[in-house]
């Protein structure tokens, strides 16, 4: 079937390194939004414990509140803090805010308005606050 | 993917002016009615400053291979047909210099996201479906040609709302860098959407409700992700993610 | 449902969910990150009952704008009818699961049952 109507498939998503940023973005997003939607999960079952009484609450926290287990709650950090702040981007521009407004193109028509600094920037801002949010997460859990 | 030995100018003989510079033209070669896998020909093509990669596929058809399938017309990017992909991207052949590719492979392969009719040659009947589902033309009770009117005015401003997505030359170019093509058959499809908004945006045209009502659908305008990708690879300056967000503005009721 | 107000949905639970989850972390914050954590200290934060409210509207908002995101994914990835429906149906089933077993927590650690 895919060789009959030559779609690329999910490598079409998987490869974010042809399109410039706001394809990388594109592509974070989505493995970001799944990522959180399995810590929300996780999340869920894993305080759920606390209905069990103390003993079950502490011997999950044994197994959480570990290296391991502190790096990941990073990694949710960064991610919600990615998602949240691109997406509030992808949202404006979803509404048709900050896309450009329509002209007479010029040739060699290669400066999308659509395109703009403004979204470039939001997205390194994103990427960026993403870092910093997972440092500070990590120096509060680790308490250093 | 098998590859057949390389073939040079120099190997046969033609009245192809000699040059110092040489590429290597990868082409990919398949028919699905008659094979199962795609092949790429290696070909040896000398270029100059300002050969594009059409002139360099015509070389090849003219003195090695007449077999090699690809559609063209214009030569001047303005009838769409000879998109294909590029060294992996989607781009117009006869708007590519080989020159401007900076590699000494330069590989050719059929528009992904599109059925292959044979070697770079797409079939595009499910973009052309898509686009007159939502209504390329006019819609307007009024009439411009009864005798007592005169043609409807359109100011200056007027004409700019819509002006850059009249551009589009229908290539495909948009359609096969989509992600979400990609993988879905039942999305619209940038080239559709942002002809949706061309006519949304003419100020004569009074079919805003009806198209607004096709793209909201599970597989229309809110599968599209603003990752932009139809934009950067668009030749005319189109613009379909502007032109997607600018029609999701109405669907949201940021825009009347 | 039109698939415009199911996006109006992911998008206004999105941003809900943003400012309620922003609340829900700065309750970790007003102690040291391992005491916060503690039986008794977790305990005395679901009988406080904003606390509990906000945690069950947190629960809600984020099933509907996760379990919606991944239809969509799901829904880009292959199409036809039987499949569509499956994944519609399987994340509105997968939501409510959420949502009931994470309410029944909340529900019990917040009337003292535990």
């Amino acid at each position: 079937m895919e060789k009959q109507t030559n779609r690329e498939g999910i490598k079409g998503w998987l490869n974010p390194t042809r399109y410039g940023i706001e394809r990388f973005a594109y592509w974070l997003m989505r493995l970001t939004g799944l990522g959180l939607l399995a810590y929300f999960v996780a999340h869920i079952i894993e305080t759920s414990t606390i209905v069990d009484g103390k003993d079950a609450w502490d011997k999950m926290l044994e197994l959480t509140q570990t290296t391991e287990g502190h790096i990941i709650l990073a990694l949710v950090i960064g991610m919600s803090v990615f998602h949240t702040v691109n997406g509030i981007r992808v949202m404006l521009g979803q509404g048709g805010i900050g896309v450009g407004k329509p002209g007479r193109p010029d040739y060699p028509y290669n400066k999308p308005a659509s395109l703009n600094n403004k979204h470039k920037l939001c997205i390194y801002a994103s990427i960026g606050l993403a870092a910093l949010a997972m440092l500070y997460g990590l120096q509060v859990m680790f308490g250093v | 993917m098998a590859a057949i030995a390389p073939q040079t100018l120099e190997e046969k003989p033609v009245a192809v002016e000699s040059q110092s510079k040489s590429i290597t033209l990868r082409i990919s070669k398949f028919n699905p009615k008659t094979e199962s896998n795609r092949n790429f020909v290696d070909f040896t093509i000398p270029y100059k400053k300002w050969t594009t990669v059409l002139d360099a596929i015509l070389v090849v058809k003219e003195n090695f291979d007449h077999s090699v399938g690809v559609r063209y017309s214009c030569r001047q990017s303005s009838c769409g047909s000879c998109g294909m992909k590029i060294n992996g991207k989607p781009a117009l052949a006869c708007y590519t210099k080989i020159s401007e590719l900076n590699s000494n492979t330069i590989t050719v392969e059929p528009m992904d996201n599109f059925p292959i009719i044979r070697d770079l040659v797409v079939s595009f009947e499910r973009m052309f479906s898509a686009h007159k589902k939502l209504k390329p033309y006019i819609i307007s009770e009024d009439s411009e040609i009864t005798k007592d009117t005169k043609e409807f005015l359109q100011t200056p401003e007027d004409v700019e709302k819509y002006l850059q997505f009249s551009n589009c030359i229908k290539c495909g170019l948009c359609n096969s860098a989509c992600p979400t093509m990609a993988t879905d058959s039942s999305f619209i499809g940038p080239q559709a959407l942002a002809q949706a908004y061309r006519y949304v945006a003419d100020n004569r045209d009074k079919g805003k409700n009806d198209r607004l009502k096709i793209i909201d659908d599970s597989h229309g305008i809110w599968r599209c992700h603003f990752a932009g990708s139809c934009s950067k690879v668009c030749p005319k300056g189109v613009d379909p993610a502007m032109a997607i967000q600018l029609l999701r503005g109405y669907l949201l009721g940021f825009r009347k | 449902m039109r698939e415009s107000v199911v996006m109006k949905i992911h998008y206004g639970t999105a941003l809900g969910a943003v400012a309620l989850v922003a609340i829900h972390i700065l309750f970790r914050m007003t102690q040291n990150f391992a005491d916060s954590l503690e039986f008794e200290s977790v305990i005395a934060n679901y009988e406080f009952l904003p606390y509990a409210l906000l945690l069950e509207v947190i629960l809600v908002l984020i099933s509907i704008h996760g379990f919606n995101g991944l239809r969509v994914i799901l829904l880009e990835l292959r199409q036809g009818r039987t499949y569509e429906k499956a994944v519609t149906y399987g994340c509105i089933a997968a939501m409510a699961a959420v949502i009931i077993y994470g309410s029944r927590t909340i529900l019990i650690a917040g009337m003292g049952i535990v």
